[in-house]
């Protein structure tokens, strides 16, 4: 548990999780998938809208986590927020429930290791991310209210803090592994 | 000095000149190794380019990441969103 992804010495990509975090993780990115294709409201199934890409009545989503994955994209302006929803929700929506698919499926055929190549480790990075916003949205992290707080609250229960906290860190080995690529 | 060399912007000032900005906005949630790692892969930004931003991002609550005219900026910020990021189409900047 101490490395879970680091880049070998042959510049592959490789996270050490064992079978419980693996399917911890899974479980995780689950949640994530079910709340990305529950909240399609059908408009990203209609093949001309998603040929064209665009969605006749895009509406703000009123699930604050909902909304920490698809933001508004003017603040002042709510006109101009729900025609750049209009014109890009369904591809991001597409794009965010697919990147949490592939992660599921790459742990699914993964042993004591998991190995991922560089598209492979960008695709269970965003989806990783996406997991933290909306787990952070849930348990009502802010500026204000810190993840210490949280951990301290639920004290040694293991419950959401925890199981956020331990995330980030496997986040963390990830961005680092792929930038160690980046920046040498 | 000749009338010319006035008119003559340098290239920060032709970049700020650009009408609309693209701000990321801080949040508790993203990493700052991941922030930067963002805007490195997705803007093209030098390293230290991107700490900079990542950390003015991070002290000061936001940071204009990339000017230019409305319709590069709202696929900045649609980029932006795609990788979690917080992210907003603003004038000026």
């Amino acid at each position: 548990m101490a490395h879970a992804f680091e880049r070998s010495i042959t510049g592959k990509i490789i996270g050490r999780l064992d079978a419980v975090e693996q399917a911890l993780l899974r479980s995780l990115l689950q949640q994530l998938a079910v709340l990305l294709h529950e909240s399609d409201d059908g408009a990203a199934q209609d093949p001309i809208a998603q040929l064209v890409g665009i969605q006749d009545l895009a509406e703000r989503p009123v699930d604050p986590a909902l909304l920490r994955l698809f933001p508004d994209a003017y603040r002042d302006d709510e006109a101009a927020a729900n025609d750049f929803r209009r014109y890009t929700e369904v591809a991001l929506r597409a794009k965010k429930t697919s990147e949490a698919d592939a992660a599921i499926a790459i742990l699914d055929r993964a042993d004591s290791k998991v190995e991922l190549s560089e598209a492979e480790a960008k695709l269970m990075l965003a989806a990783l991310n996406n997991t933290r916003l909306v787990l952070a949205t849930r348990l009502g992290l802010t500026d204000e209210t810190t993840l210490e707080q949280l951990l301290i609250a639920e004290q040694d229960s293991g419950g959401a803090a925890h199981l956020y906290e331990w995330l980030t860190w496997l986040q963390e080995t990830l961005v680092r592994a792929v930038m160690r690529d980046e920046t040498n | 000095m000749s009338s010319t060399d006035t008119l003559e912007l340098t290239e920060v000032e032709l970049e700020l000149a650009k009408p609309f900005a693209c701000a990321v906005w801080n949040d508790p949630v993203n990493l700052m190794s991941y922030v930067t790692h963002v805007f490195m892969t997705y803007f093209n930004y030098s390293k230290s380019k991107a700490e900079q931003l990542m950390l003015q991002v991070h002290h000061e609550g936001r940071a204009f990441v990339s000017h230019g005219d409305r319709e590069k900026i709202e696929r900045d910020v649609a980029a932006m969103h795609e990788f979690g990021l917080w992210a907003t189409v603003e004038q000026g900047g």
